[in-house]
């Protein structure tokens, strides 16, 4: 899967409460919620950014509370990935069990402009920046943690566990 | 060489998993002895469940705790909605710790009041300040509500096994300086990303002494430092606590004496004074000394939350307010922290000391503090609070400032209308 779009940078420490603020945390659907993305940071993001463009930030992007409607608003509005040099540890399980790509990379963060073209090859982390012609490589994931991205998620790793389950 | 001992996150994991060793960054499986969920986490989490193929009932209907709190009472149709909906996954599924509005109040104050927590048990939430729970010896971790859709129906979840920092306190906190002074300062002194996926255990004469709300206010501002859990070891006093409350068996854990610490942080609290975290992270703490002046002007204060909604902190305002009257410049809001604490604190006529002195006492909820409801602040407004996080747009407009103190220190601004020192304050009744 590649994810390409233009950069939109923000920096260290986006909490959850400005992702998605707790006023609108009793909303449940996706594309509703992906209107108020990064509202309480950057109310025009939503309205300023192109369906594929992508987030880069600092360090521990989207500490703070444990709602999953944070990375849920960022998927719904259209944003198609996450560059930043950290997330804060419930942010980064959620991100990856509701399917947002995210990627940790220090030089990516350094080197990358606000409005560069970016391209991210998503299964290796390969991360092209287009505009100025450079790669950056995203670390890793640990191997359990890419067997839930390849997978899909958490929950067909949940349906797997109930099968074995239902066999024995 | 022989392996090197275990922490006590390290211990309660490994029995949870069923291995005798786990060792920082392994990753496990563990069972769950308690899934917690309010409104919010819970509305996810149900449709996630409802598209899980071969899921159809939660693992155990006794080891799941649904508490409406958030947005009740309901602050408007869809989030009646939201609570509805949680209330009828609870009878649909035969939930047995279902609490309703007037029967519970704010979940990490309600659960170990329920006898819900024991030390040596692993809790999830869907709810971040989850680790509140490790006051009492638990290894307690919050989680989104994908995570507690799976664990709904497992009862497993996977975890990455943390590394420790042991942080040990010594010296007797000074007049007005509380568990919350001390949980700021910890906070300030390892930054907002400072513990991130690392376990917090606390240690030492200065914690020892306090008492387990004083441990509750601590473990509960772990996320705070970005960590996965804080924990205590289960003394006689969180024994005693527990045993009052249930009488399910339970193990108590303690570190090994050559545990493998990522990190041992000593803080010699003697010298501490009341802390302030000012706006906008909860790592920007600074003494109070320092914040104090004449231009904070304040509108709201506010007394309440997972972290200080307990009977122990009411009674502490309740002795600064007492016969007097709070600064005609601004509000405060009182929200006891649970049904228990609101019932305790009518008793004791701190309700009446407190509604006298002219704050508003609120039923128990978590409203306020993130922003939902009771208690909202407007455009350029400034709150000092008792809550967890100060964020920008947490409690309201993101025009707005919040300040993070104990209920001592919110108490004595009240009086004044900014941020004072609660040293400065004469008591009532006082020599």
């Amino acid at each position: 899967m590649k994810l390409r779009g233009h950069a939109h940078k923000f920096g260290k420490n986006v909490d959850t409460d400005v992702i998605i603020p707790g006023k609108y945390c009793n909303i449940v659907d996706q594309a509703e919620l992906g209107k108020h993305a990064l509202e309480g940071i950057d109310p025009e993001y939503t309205t300023r950014m192109k369906p594929g463009d992508i987030i880069v930030a600092d360090r521990n992007f989207g500490c703070g509370s444990s709602r999953e409607v944070a990375p849920i608003a960022i998927k719904g509005s259209g944003t198609s990935a996450v560059i930043a040099k950290s997330f804060a540890r419930i942010f980064y399980r959620n991100a990856l069990n509701i399917g947002l790509p995210i990627f940790e990379s220090d030089e990516a963060v350094d080197r990358i402009d606000a409005g560069d073209e970016i391209e991210v090859e998503a299964a290796s982390g390969t991360i092209r920046n287009v505009t100025k012609g450079e790669t950056y490589a995203a670390a890793q994931f640990p191997p359990f943690m890419q067997s839930l991205v390849d997978a899909g998620g958490l929950v067909p790793y949940v349906e797997r566990r109930l099968a074995e389950r239902a066999k024995t | 060489m022989p392996p090197m001992g275990m922490t006590l996150t390290e211990k309660i994991l490994a029995r949870h998993v069923g291995l005798d060793r786990v060792v920082p960054n392994q990753i496990v499986d563990a069972k769950v002895d308690l899934v917690l969920a309010n409104e919010l986490s819970a509305a996810v989490a149900i449709a996630v469940m409802r598209g899980i193929k071969g899921a159809t009932r939660v693992f155990d209907p006794n080891k799941i705790a649904l508490v409406e709190d958030h947005f009740v009472p309901a602050k408007d149709p869809q989030s009646a909605k939201l609570a509805k909906l949680m209330k009828d996954f609870a009878k649909e599924q035969g939930i047995v710790h279902f609490f309703d509005v007037g029967r519970g109040g704010i979940e990490h104050v309600v659960l170990p009041e329920a006898g819900l927590v024991a030390p040596g048990e692993l809790i999830v939430g869907g709810d971040s300040h989850t680790c509140t729970y490790g006051a009492l010896g638990a290894f307690a971790t919050g989680m989104g509500s994908t995570d507690i859709a799976a664990a709904f129906v497992l009862g497993e979840v996977w975890l990455r096994v943390p590394p420790t920092i042991k942080l040990v306190y010594d010296g007797q906190l000074g007049d007005m300086v509380y568990a919350k002074d001390l949980m700021l300062a910890t906070v300030g002194r390892l930054g907002i990303d400072g513990a991130t996926y690392c376990a917090l255990e606390f240690h030492g004469s200065t914690v020892d002494a306090l008492s387990i709300t004083g441990r509750t206010t601590m473990a509960n501002m772990a996320i705070e430092a970005g960590a996965k859990n804080g924990i205590f070891h289960a003394d006689a006093k969180a024994i005693a606590y527990v045993t009052e409350r249930t009488d399910r068996p339970f193990i108590v854990e303690r570190a090994d004496e050559d545990a493998n610490y990522q990190r041992v942080i000593a803080i010699d609290v003697s010298a501490l004074e009341p802390q302030i975290a000012c706006p906008h992270t909860p790592d920007n703490v600074h003494p109070v000394s320092e914040v104090t002046n004449d231009v904070l002007e304040l509108d709201q204060v506010f007394i309440g939350s997972c972290t200080n909604g307990y009977i122990e902190d009411l009674r502490v305002v309740a002795r600064i307010l007492d016969g007097k009257q709070i600064a005609r410049s601004l509000r405060v809001i009182v929200n006891p922290g649970s049904q228990q604490v609101w019932m305790q604190a009518a008793d004791e006529g701190i309700l009446k000391t407190l509604a006298a002195a002219g704050c508003a006492v609120n039923t128990p909820g978590c409203g306020a503090c993130f922003g939902g409801h009771m208690g909202t602040l407007g455009d350029g407004e400034r709150c000092l609070s008792t809550t967890n996080r100060n964020y920008v747009g947490r409690m309201g407009s993101p025009k707005a400032e919040v300040y993070l103190a104990s209920p001592a220190t919110c108490a004595a601004s009240a009086l004044t209308g900014r941020i004072t020192d609660p040293r400065a304050v004469e008591l009532a009744g006082a020599v």
